[in-house]
C-alpha cells in the first residue's frame, strides 16, 4: 500500500468511521466515563494501547490461529493486554484507576477492540493493523474528549480542572449523572446528523446490521444474529 | 440478613445496572424494541449473571487469592466465555423449547459488559458467596425491570410521528433512555431509608 493509502487509514478512524459517533459502538464506556475530560483522555489512551497491541499480536497470528476458535483466542490477547494496562495504571497513574474504576478492566469487552480484530487486524497485515488501531484508538479517544468536555463544562462549570463558567452560569449537576450522559450523547450524534445531512451516521439502529461482533455471535454458537435482525455488541 | 435485602433493593432499584452504572447498554438499547425479545433477552442475561457469579467467586478466592488475582480479568472472561457456551448445549439437549426462546440471545451474552462487570463488582466489594448470589440476582431483575419499562417507552415513541428528522432513530432513543434514567433517579438512598 501506497503512503497516502496508509494516511487515510489512520485517518479513517479518527473521522470517517470514528467507533463511537459514526460506528455507535462503545457506547457503556462512553457514557460512563466521559464526566470529566481528562477521564476521556486517561480512557481514550488505555483503550488505544490495547487496541494497537492486539491487533498487532492478532494480525501477526492470523494464519497459525483455527477459524472455529478464533473469538476465544481473541478474547484472551485482549484481556491480556487489558491486564497489562491495569497493573500499569495503577502503579503509575492511581488517579487514572479510582476515575476509571470497574470501566478500566472493562476493556476486554469493549466492542470496538473485538470488533476491529475480527473484521481488519484478521485479515490485513501487522504495520496496517497496527496504524488501524491507532486510528480507531484516536477516534474513540477524541469521541470520549467531547462528551467529556460539554459535560464538564455544563455539569461542573470547569474544562480540564480550570473553571469556565463560574460566576456566569451554575453548573448543572444533572450532566454528570446518568440522564446527562444518555441525553449529551444523544444530542451529539443529532447534532452530527444535522451537520452532514444524515449522511454521517452509519448505524440507523442497534441492531445487527454494522455491528461488528455480529460475527462473534456466529463464532460462539448459533450462527446468525436473533431472528428480528437485533443485537448487541 | 438486613445487609441481603438492602443489596438486593439497591440492585434493582438504586444502582441499577442499565440505567446508573452504565453497564449492558448495547442490548439495552439494541434488544428493547419489542417487550417479548426484551423479556427473552432479560431472563437469559439474569441466569448468566447468576451462574457466572456463583462460578468466579469460588475461583476467586479458593484458586487465584493469594498469588493470581492480577489474573482475575482474564480468568473471569474466560469463565463466563465457557459457561455460555455449557449453558446453551446442554439446553439444547435437554430443554430444546427454552433453547428455542433464550438461545439466541446467549451468545451475545459473553461480550456483555454487565456480567463481566458483575463479577468484577462482586469482588471489588468483598462480598460473601450468597451476597455475591443476591447481588447477581438484584442485577438480573434490575436488567429485566429497565429493559421491560423502555420497550414500553420505545412503543410509544415509535408511533411519534413530530420528531425532528436530526432526532429520528438512535439520538430520540437515547434521549428517551435519559428521561427514563432521570425517573431512576428517584430512588437514590431509598435502601439507605429503609435499611439505614
Amino acid at each position: 500500500m501506497e503512503k497516502k493509502g496508509r494516511l487515510s487509514l489512520l485517518f479513517n478512524g479518527v473521522i470517517k468511521e470514528n467507533p463511537v459517533l459514526v460506528l455507535l459502538l462503545g457506547t457503556c464506556p462512553t457514557l460512563a466515563v466521559s464526566t470529566m475530560a481528562v477521564n476521556g483522555l486517561g480512557m481514550g489512551a488505555a483503550a488505544t494501547f490495547v487496541l494497537i497491541c492486539s491487533n498487532v499480536v492478532i494480525a501477526m497470528l492470523k494464519n497459525v490461529i483455527p477459524d472455529k476458535v478464533r473469538i476465544p483466542c481473541y478474547i484472551v490477547i485482549i484481556a491480556g493486554f487489558v491486564t497489562m494496562v491495569q497493573l500499569i495504571v495503577k502503579a503509575y497513574a492511581p488517579e487514572v484507576d479510582q476515575a476509571l474504576g470497574l470501566f478500566l478492566p472493562l476493556i476486554v469487552v469493549n466492542c470496538i477492540i473485538l470488533g476491529r480484530a475480527e473484521m481488519f487486524a484478521s485479515k490485513n497485515s501487522v504495520l496496517n493493523s497496527a496504524l488501524d488501531g491507532l486510528g480507531m484508538g484516536l477516534g474513540f479517544t477524541l469521541a470520549l474528549l467531547i462528551m467529556g468536555s460539554v459535560r464538564e463544562i455544563l455539569g461542573s462549570g470547569t474544562w480540564f480542572g480550570i473553571p469556565i463558567t463560574a460566576g456566569r452560569i451554575d453548573p448543572m449537576s444533572i450532566f454528570l449523572l446518568a440522564p446527562g450522559g444518555f441525553f449529551v450523547y444523544g444530542t451529539i450524534i443529532a447534532a452530527l446528523n444535522k451537520l452532514t445531512k444524515g449522511r454521517a451516521i452509519k448505524r440507523k439502529s442497534m441492531g445487527c446490521d454494522g455491528c461488528p461482533s455480529a460475527a462473534a455471535c456466529g463464532g460462539a454458537g448459533t450462527g446468525q444474529c436473533p431472528p428480528d435482525k437485533e443485537g448487541q455488541s | 440478613m438486613k445487609m441481603v435485602l438492602a443489596i438486593l433493593i439497591s440492585a434493582i432499584l438504586v444502582d441499577n445496572f442499565v440505567l446508573s452504572k452504565f453497564l449492558g447498554i448495547c442490548p439495552f438499547l439494541g434488544v428493547s424494541k419489542k417487550l417479548d425479545s426484551a423479556v427473552g433477552m432479560s431472563v437469559a442475561v439474569t441466569f448468566v449473571m447468576l451462574m457466572a457469579s456463583a462460578a468466579t467467586w469460588p475461583i476467586y478466592y479458593y484458586i487465584l487469592v493469594p498469588d493470581y488475582t492480577y489474573l482475575n480479568t482474564i480468568v473471569f472472561i474466560l469463565v463466563i466465555a465457557a459457561l455460555v457456551q455449557l449453558v446453551e448445549t446442554v439446553l439444547k439437549r435437554f430443554i430444546p423449547s427454552l433453547h428455542k426462546s433464550l438461545g439466541v440471545y446467549l451468545p451475545l451474552i459473553t461480550t456483555n459488559c454487565a456480567v463481566l462487570g458483575l463479577a468484577i463488582l462482586n469482588i471489588d466489594e468483598t462480598y460473601t458467596f450468597f451476597q455475591s448470589v443476591v447481588n447477581a440476582l438484584g442485577a438480573g431483575v434490575g436488567f429485566l425491570l429497565a429493559m421491560v419499562l423502555f420497550s414500553g417507552v420505545r412503543m410509544r415513541m415509535e408511533s411519534a410521528t413530530e420528531t425532528p428528522k436530526a432526532y429520528q432513530g438512535i439520538p430520540i432513543t437515547l434521549v428517551a433512555a435519559s428521561i427514563v434514567a432521570m425517573g431512576f433517579m428517584g430512588f437514590a438512598g431509598v435502601a439507605d431509608g429503609i435499611f439505614g
